[in-house]
């Protein structure tokens, strides 16, 4: 479909099934990418809406087992993260516009990038066999929460469901950390004559600075998990007090991971929102060079606040004000990416378009989930707030709401480029107006619900709770609604076939991808760009 | 596939400028990868002696003898012991709670019964609350330092030889502490048969 007459006097240009199991083209790894997150999130977000079903009232609803509702919000936890946010946001963008937007002819290593996509597939079929094979005394699949902590998953959960889950993010990271060498080659290596670092789309700058968190902190996830698994089947007691182990190091080695991890989740959204907002606004970006550089400090500080997860894990007094200095730090080059997106927006010619309605979205919940990140941050707050579902608003408002409005808004900003078809503007300002006001439902009640001390990580709650709940319950099902309103609207822009044009967005749109045709053809640039 | 490695080659830019090839860029990141999964590993003894040398968590020192300054403050010592799963003894401290100068070294004494019909060994782990204390309190003899295999029916006395460091009262951290409480936790070793085999008093784990 993509751009056939365009390719067809190209020697190499499979079809049908082989197209995509080998393909080595970045726009259909891209697809796929695409492709395989929309299905992890459709299984991720009716993972939670099971959730929000058995929160809506107090006491047993739907599930039999209160052990299963954590192996749900576990499920739903590593789905979301690890099979719809980065497949989605790095692997699916990265690969379809990265090339693009350096005016590169495909990526560096097109077989490497083949089975970065391919190891994604195997990887989540591992995580959800884990979900039927035993795992805590009693139950099915693994209930530990998507951090895994030591003791409970090594000797708190026998069955093989823990083992699943563990050798799915050993394949799910090996998948990331091969796509990030790919991405840091190409972007070093692959720009077009005249595209310095400094003249680097933001968008590429955004995949750089995440491929080199990947590379650095996904490592560190894969020793963690891999001596949990010595720990469970082979003796080992890296975790193990009776060993002479700690359970607490396990904390430490997660977070090393975890935290980078949730910048590795946004940054992407924080590059193609610059795009957007410049792109509607009619302006270039303001503040490039700091916009670039704000992103490299968010990416190097992001690995030296960890332990702010930590605070109740018995740290010392210094420690915890070191860890809310360091953590305070990260709201500057976050402060300095939210003024200059508002700067770029003023007084400029504003269109809003459905990509420009999703980034402010992006803007106002990221904004808003930032600021209860700052009152976390404080460790002595923290020690009420801690695993409440104060915490559980906070990090949905940043990732699930933030990361995911970013995620639309590139949707709705590349989908002509990538599809060559125009969607629907009607459905797609409803899809946006919906979610909008279903999540800000869902999540919202829930910093009251924290506040008033309900904790995290429970399938009942004592009746005090009921209201809230309810209304968040509520808020799930017009969010579950608006991803019916977007399948929709994917469905009827295929239908209708509206041709799109190369750049349908005018003269803010100034990347290379728009001077491309749309679908751009199936090998691009043989003649590379100059930038001047 | 090679052809079009090879036209990427032609049209590359970085390479052309004689920049590093894709290969070698690659392969350092690679090397990177490997660095901090070595790493990752490496914080298993780093975290370890981190945590003996500042007293993180609580973990104690230890000390060839007291020091030779005793202060006039007082500090209240209280002992708890607990038991892992699979271990079947009797374990608790002969004294509640010790009141002694700061500085001066005093000895208490655990008992543990072993209320099986099978040999047993253990093996304690230990530390102090509040945390903050962990980097002054030293111990100079502990039972913990070395496995214990009780045979059936046996019942044993376990010393321990500890004093608190005054350097204590210089911390702003720790200068407030009137209390600490030494907590001991006995796992059972695993394959205990071979242990028990073996002539008590052997020196195993050493206690960390």
């Amino acid at each position: 479909m993509a751009g056939k007459a365009e390719a067809a006097h190209h020697d190499d240009h499979p079809t049908g099934l082989k197209r995509y199991l080998f393909s080595t083209n970045h726009k259909d790894i891209g697809t796929l990418y695409l492709i395989f997150s929309l299905i992890g999130g459709i299984i991720g977000g009716l993972l939670s809406i099971a959730m929000r079903m058995e929160l809506q009232s107090p006491g047993m609803q739907i599930f039999g087992d209160p052990g299963m509702y954590n192996v749900f919000t576990t499920a739903h936890g590593l789905i979301m993260v690890f099979f719809m946010i980065m497949p989605s946001l790095f692997g699916g963008f990265g690969n379809w516009i990265v090339p693009l937007q350096i005016g590169a002819p495909d990526m560096a290593f097109p077989r490497l990038n083949n089975i970065s996509f391919w190891l994604l597939p195997p990887a989540f079929l591992l995580l959800i066999i884990s979900l039927f094979v035993p795992g805590e005394p009693g139950g099915e699949g693994v209930g530990g929460g998507w951090t895994i902590y030591a003791p409970l998953s090594t000797s708190g959960s026998p069955g093989p469901a823990m083992d699943f889950a563990i050798l799915s993010l050993h394949v799910a990271g090996a998948s990331s950390i091969l796509s990030a060498i790919n991405f840091i080659t190409t972007i070093f290596n692959m720009r077009a004559p005249g595209m310095t670092l400094h003249k680097m789309p933001l968008f590429v700058w955004s995949i750089l600075v995440t491929a080199f968190l990947l590379l650095l902190a996904l490592p560190v996830l894969a020793g963690a998990i891999t001596m949990l698994l010595t720990d469970r089947n082979f003796g080992t007691t890296f975790f193990d007090a009776a060993g002479g182990g700690d359970p607490v190091l396990f904390q430490h080695l997660f977070w090393f991971f975890g935290h980078p991890e949730v910048y590795i989740i946004i940054l992407p959204a924080f590059g193609l929102i610059s795009h957007v907002i410049a792109t509607f606004s009619n302006k270039p970006i303001f503040g490039y060079l700091g916009m670039a550089y704000a992103m490299a400090a968010i990416g190097a500080v992001g690995f030296v606040v960890w332990a702010h997860h930590m605070y109740t894990a018995g740290i010392s007094l210094n420690t915890q004000a070191y860890f809310v200095a360091a953590t305070m730090v990260i709201a500057v080059p976050t402060g300095v990416k939210v003024f200059s997106w508002i700067a770029t927006m003023w007084g400029g010619s504003i269109q809003f378009k459905t990509p420009m309605l999703w980034a402010f979205g992006f803007i106002f919940l990221f904004t808003l989930g930032g600021v209860t990140g700052v009152v976390l941050a404080n460790a002595g707050v923290d020690r009420s707030l801690h695993d409440t579902y104060y915490v559980v608003a906070h990090f949905h408002y940043v990732l699930s709401l933030g990361a995911t409005f970013g995620l639309f808004a590139g949707w709705y900003y590349w989908f002509p480029k990538i599809t060559g078809y125009m969607y629907s503007e009607f459905i797609g300002k409803l899809h946006f107006w919906v979610s909008f006001i279903g999540v800000n439902l869902l999540f919202f009640p829930q910093h009251f619900l924290g506040l008033a001390g309900m904790p995290r990580r429970y399938a009942d709650y004592p009746d005090a709770f009921a209201g809230w709940n309810y209304v968040s319950s509520v808020g799930s099902y017009i969010s579950g609604f608006g991803v019916l309103i977007f399948l929709f609207g994917v469905f009827l822009a295929f239908q209708r076939k509206e041709k799109a044009a190369g750049n349908p967005w005018g003269e803010g749109a100034t990347t290379l991808e728009w001077t491309l045709s749309s679908p751009p053809p199936f090998h691009q640039f043989e003649q590379l760009p100059r930038i001047k | 596939m090679d052809s079009k490695n090879a036209k990427q080659k032609d049209t590359g830019t970085a390479q052309a400028k004689g920049g590093p090839s894709n290969r070698k860029v690659a392969f350092s990141m690679a090397a990177i990868v490997f660095g901090m999964l070595g790493m990752s590993y490496a914080a298993v003894p780093l975290y370890d002696l981190f945590c003996r040398v500042t007293g993180y968590g609580g973990t104690t020192q230890r000390a060839e003898q007291a020091p030779d300054i005793v202060l006039d403050r007082k500090m209240v010592i209280r002992f708890d012991a607990n038991l892992a799963r699979g271990i079947d003894w009797h374990f608790k401290p002969v004294q509640r709670e010790v009141e002694i100068p700061i500085g001066e070294s005093a000895l208490v004494h655990y008992e543990a019964k072993n209320i099986t019909e099978a040999a047993l060994t253990g093996t304690a782990t230990f530390n102090v609350t509040p945390e903050a204390a962990g980097q002054y309190f030293n111990k100079i003899q502990c039972f913990c330092f070395v496995e214990q295999t009780l045979e059936p029916g046996e019942r044993v006395d376990m010393p321990l030889t500890f004093f608190v460091d005054p350097e204590i009262v210089n911390d702003p951290e720790a200068m407030n502490i009137q209390e600490i409480t030494l907590s001991y936790t006995f796992f059972p070793v695993e394959n205990d048969e071979t242990v028990a085999a073996a002539e008590t008093g052997k020196t195993g784990a050493d206690g960390t």
